[in-house]
């Protein structure tokens, strides 16, 4: 059992193992299921996220309220038909991250990651890295275990709630259990996992939840695009073995403090930020009545 | 500190938008429906707090309606629950209110007979897809629905908590939490288990004299 980062390093440095061990290992364990059924339930999720991640590059989905949609497929044609800024291996995730976000945004099925709001960064991630790395499906649910076990240390010492501690609770935790999941999938060590979760979550500490008219639509979906983005990219510096000053257990006490210190009106109840501009304002009348 | 499972920080698999306005919200209703029993009519959702404010951008009202036709959080069907409920004649209906001093994400559920008097359940979405149930038919109850659950109305007398829990324990099924309060000289049991209630215990137990209300809910969060 681990409840701290520190903590987990040390059962993965005992017992020369990597953190997908240690967390698997936990959950067979807590929950009395076997090897072979634990993974089995983790293929499942797996495939929720494949298709939620693919359903709407090519198909415009539109949200219940009518907000948003068809962002996905814009990034996926545009990626597909222009010379990009910042690349087709970029805007593949992207366009990845906005297809989960719209489905969840129309009533389709997902899997919080942690969270419903933030549920577009893990599966975009891990399939952009399947890409890169050229690995198989059974890595990939390895690397959710990874995951599991980066946002479980959060869970348990911060939140993973928008409403207790803002969007960098919920995008920014999706984002460190991705980054911590793809570093030791390409080969990171366990230290190095944190630091690229240590990353993620210091490039974005403060960030504020501001959804217009209280729905898990906008700016939520570009906060997915950026999310996977700043999630490959805190991978990338920590397997470049940039050092984090930092421990990641204090960088998780610190986001917890920043999202408690948050005024109410950035905590999801949609009155501040850019929910509360004059045309954030008046796109919630024209949603909401 | 709690211990999290690893399918609670990746899950639930849920239709969106909302662990609380949606997942939680069919959550709520499934529940209530069961703790209610079949057989209603019609049904009125007084709609809370957020989940006044937010209901229709949210599906809160999609979410409840599949949940008192049954349906789980993760079933696609759930955004066509309008058109369930019509094709089961079931008539569905929503009003904002205030509950009073509740969670930000409640909502009260009255279910509407034919042939007997209007039940009513009272809840609150707590984050995550949890709920809460806090009140049924006016007597103060907390439970979670995320464990096998027992409820009894009974009037008050000595015994009958040693005598559910022998019947319990010889059935090897272990009590989380006990809780009784009492109104007037009526008492109200919920109990939840770690494990699934036996057809054995719900026949001993129903067998019980004087008594008021009984439900037994096998439902286990996923």
């Amino acid at each position: 059992m681990f409840n701290k980062g520190s903590e987990l390093i040390n059962l993965c440095n005992e017992k020369q193992a990597k953190i997908f061990e240690i967390v698997i290992e936990k959950e067979q364990k807590t929950s009395g299921l076997s090897y072979d059924e634990v993974i089995k339930k983790m293929k499942e999720t797996l495939e929720v996220m494949k298709s939620s991640a693919t359903s709407a590059l090519n198909k415009e989905i539109v949200s219940v309220s009518g907000l948003t949609g068809g962002n996905s497929k814009r990034v996926q044609d545009y990626k597909n038909n222009h010379k990009t800024i910042s690349g087709e291996f970029i805007n593949s995730a992207m366009a990845k991250a906005l297809s989960t976000s719209e489905v969840n945004a129309s009533m389709g099925k997902i899997c919080a990651s942690p969270t419903a709001g933030a549920s577009g960064i893990v599966p975009s991630a891990l399939l952009a890295a399947q890409e890169k790395l050229n690995v198989d499906d059974d890595m990939l649910v390895n690397a959710l275990f990874t995951a599991a076990g980066i946002g479980e240390i959060v869970a348990k010492n911060a939140t993973v709630a928008g409403a207790e501690g803002g969007c960098q609770a919920e995008c920014g935790v999706a984002a460190a259990m991705a980054a911590g999941a793809i570093t030791e999938m390409a080969g990171g060590t366990p230290s190095q996992a944190l630091t690229a979760a240590s990353f993620a979550l210091i490039n974005i500490m403060g960030l504020v939840c501001d959804p217009i008219a209280g729905l898990v639509e906008y700016p939520c979906n570009l906060r997915n695009a950026s999310g996977v983005i700043n999630a490959l990219i805190s991978a990338d510096l920590a397997l470049a073995e940039v050092q984090s000053l930092i421990p990641f257990d204090e960088v998780v006490e610190a986001m917890y403090k920043v999202g408690k210190s948050l005024p109410e009106s950035l905590r999801e109840t949609a009155q501040g930020g850019i929910a509360d501009t004059p045309t954030g304002r008046k796109l919630s009348d024209e949603v909401i009545k | 500190m709690k211990e999290y499972s690893a399918f609670d920080i990746l899950g639930p698999v849920m239709i969106g938008p909302s662990s609380s306005h949606t997942a939680g919200a069919a959550r709520l209703g499934k529940i209530a429906s069961e703790i209610a029993g079949t057989g209603f009519y019609k049904v009125v959702f007084y709609l809370h707090g957020s989940f006044a404010k937010t209901y229709k951008g949210h599906g809160t009202n999609k979410a409840l309606v599949a949940g008192i036709l049954g349906l789980d959080p993760s079933d696609e069907k759930l955004r066509d629950s309008f058109d369930i409920a019509k094709s089961k004649n079931i008539k569905v209906e929503f009003i904002e209110a205030d509950l009073g001093y509740q969670h930000p994400n409640s909502v009260k559920i009255v279910f509407k007979y034919h042939d007997k008097e209007d039940f009513y359940v009272m809840g609150s979405s707590i984050g995550g897809g949890s709920i809460i149930i806090n009140n049924i038919n006016g007597v103060q109850v907390e439970f979670t629905g995320a464990y096998p659950t027992i409820i009894l109305k009974y009037p008050d007398r000595k015994g009958v908590i040693s005598v559910i829990s022998s019947i319990l324990a010889n059935a090897e099924i272990n009590i989380a939490t006990m809780r009784v309060t009492r109104e007037g000289n009526i008492a109200t049991m919920i109990c939840e288990l770690d494990s699934q209630i036996t057809d054995d215990v719900i026949k001993e137990i129903s067998n019980f004299k004087d008594l008021a209300y009984i439900r037994f809910i096998n439902t286990r969060r996923s």
